[in-house]
């Protein structure tokens, strides 16, 4: 008799003992933390804003730095959820085992992954607020109170790839096998979903394939919030973002259900 | 009363039955032991009681709870000490504590004021601050023990406690578990020294190749299967006493490699005759239930 392993998740609350966990452990090393999860990616904003910047005149109307930092916002989300997915809850549900010391009191593993998937998104929108913080310290946004509605897009952002991420680190047979999500996924994204340039400048096949990746639709939402306008199709560009997410969780939940409790 | 029961248990993976048709029932205070080779299904058998996996079929009854489907409110009263230490590494003796109850839905102050004793329980009175880095392989496994008792269960299972312990660590671990009994506490435990499940199993299950092949109390297991006196024989000459003496003095003896197992009643005649052999080296013992054991699963390696 096959159990099916993919029956919708049985949401609870007694998912928070497992996100307390991990931030106790984030708090350790709190601020080192937030420094190297910051250093990355502003250093590529403003090494490339400034450095490259002043050898364009515009991009999309406005100078580099400012066309750039809302793309950074995006890609620091982005990783910064996918980083804590992959490498992080595969220690701790493989080499560390703590996933299987917290199946054995009363919490399931459907606690385990929300709270995971909670957690990462918790964690990337700290990088995201991080990165808005020296955005605007530079004055970069074009209006600070327009520019804080990109907080609730971060957490969409965090939602949207720790979901995905979920996935890989459901079916992963090692730390090595995350290499493969990078060079495939994340970066070919990076470059096709206009974070350092307009997809605009794309072959049009390209800018097809770019209207089905999920940070476009991030940072259609976060490029005009960045420059001072409203963005256009703000429904569809959330709900990608969530069906994603959502997919992504439901999938990686089935697939983590099998790889542990078979 | 029945604080744990299992009827007709089946799980196959692929065409392969690990666990075929277990039916088992522990009672309240008892301390249940579950042996078996390797690969004979005693931790399949666990996950399925503790309701990680679905059988295929049977039932599992926890608490009076049907198991898998509320595993959640009968896993309240269970603690478990795994195979593998699986402490959190980030934290101190304490939080690991603190972390853990709270996994059981336990208030900070409910888990603090435990804490003393745990602490007392695993031998690490003074270390509360101490990092799980820092700890000897012997602290870990206390700690470990500790940790399962931060919900104060009823119930508590242990997957092979002893393994990799050192003989004082060990016979501190056996206290740890005759204490927890006198409490009241049921305990169902693996291992592969059958010394340890001796002293401590009110009753056992041996386990091989997914099915029960024999049940009782150890010393009822002993006399059901093998005669009251083992004599172990080594050397050159087994074979040439063997063949003189052995069918005479012996009720069943068999051959491992270079000794001679000699099975029987008293062993006042073996004894004597043994006496006049000075070429021979043996040890005169009681049966044990590692001779059950080894009769009844084989002595070939499993792997």
């Amino acid at each position: 008799m096959a159990r099916n392993y993919f029956t919708p998740p049985v949401l609870s609350l007694r998912f928070i003992p497992v996100w307390r966990r991990n931030y106790l452990v984030w708090k350790k090393l709190a601020i080192p933390a937030i420094l190297g999860n910051l250093a990355d990616p502003m250093l590529y904003m403003l090494g490339l804003g400034y450095g490259l910047g002043s050898l364009m005149p515009s991009v999309a109307g406005v100078p580099y730095i400012t066309f750039l930092a809302a793309g950074t916002v995006c890609y620091s989300t982005m990783n910064s959820a996918t980083f804590e997915v992959l490498y992080s809850g595969f220690s701790r549900m493989h080499v560390q085992k703590t996933w299987e010391a917290i199946l054995n009191t009363p919490l399931t593993l459907d606690d385990v992954v929300l709270g995971e998937l909670i957690w990462a998104a918790t964690k990337s929108l700290l990088s995201g607020i991080a990165i808005l913080v020296i955005i605007w310290a530079l004055q970069l946004q074009a209006s600070f109170w327009l520019s804080l509605w990109i907080i609730p897009v971060v957490v969409l952002i965090g939602f949207c790839f720790s979901g995905m991420g979920l996935v890989m680190n459901a079916v992963s047979p090692s730390y090595d096998f995350f290499l493969y999500y990078f060079t495939l996924v994340i970066t070919p994204m990076v470059l096709l979903c206009g974070v350092f340039f307009p997809v605009s400048q794309m072959h049009p096949v390209l800018q097809n394939i770019a209207q089905f990746l999920p940070l476009t639709h991030a940072i259609n939402l976060v490029r005009p919030l960045m420059l001072g306008n409203i963005p256009t199709q703000v429904w569809l560009h959330v709900l990608v973002l969530v069906a994603y997410g959502a997919v992504g969780f439901y999938l990686a939940l089935g697939l983590t259900r099998k790889r542990l409790l078979s | 009363m029945s604080v744990l029961s299992a009827q007709n248990l089946r799980k196959s993976y692929g065409t392969q039955t690990v666990v075929d048709g277990v039916t088992l029932s522990i009672e309240k205070g008892q301390c249940f032991g579950l042996l078996g080779p390797n690969g004979a299904g005693k931790t399949t058998t666990l996950r399925l009681l503790l309701g990680l996996i679905a059988p295929d079929s049977g039932q599992i009854q926890m608490f009076g709870q049907a198991i898998p489907q509320q595993s959640r409110a009968a896993r309240q009263r269970v603690g478990v000490v795994p195979q593998l230490d699986n402490l959190d590494p980030d934290f101190s003796v304490l939080e690991n504590f603190m972390v853990y109850g709270r996994y059981f839905g336990l208030s900070a102050a409910d888990i603090t004021a435990r804490v003393p004793a745990l602490l007392d329980f695993a031998g690490l009175a003074n270390r509360a601050d101490a990092k799980i880095q820092d700890l000897s392989g012997g602290m870990k496994r206390r700690l470990t023990f500790a940790r399962a008792l931060v919900n104060d269960p009823d119930l508590i299972f242990l997957d092979e406690p002893t393994t990799g312990l050192d003989p004082q660590a060990r016979h501190l671990m056996w206290q740890g578990l005759r204490r927890l009994l006198n409490q009241g506490k049921t305990i169902i435990l693996t291992t592969h020294f059958m010394e340890e499940a001796e002293r401590l199993c009110d009753r056992l299950v041996i386990l091989d190749h997914g099915r029960l092949i024999a049940e009782g109390a150890p010393r009822e297991l002993i006399a059901q299967h093998i005669e009251p006196c083992v004599t172990e024989l080594y050397g050159d000459d087994i074979a040439h006493w063997r063949d003189n003496f052995a069918a005479q003095l012996c009720a069943r003896h068999e051959n491992v490699g270079e000794t001679l197992f000699c099975y029987s009643r008293d062993g006042a005649a073996l004894m004597q005759n043994l006496h006049t052999q000075t070429h021979l080296r043996y040890l005169h013992r009681p049966a044990s239930l590692e001779d059950v054991f080894l009769k009844l699963t084989g002595r070939e390696l499993r792997d």
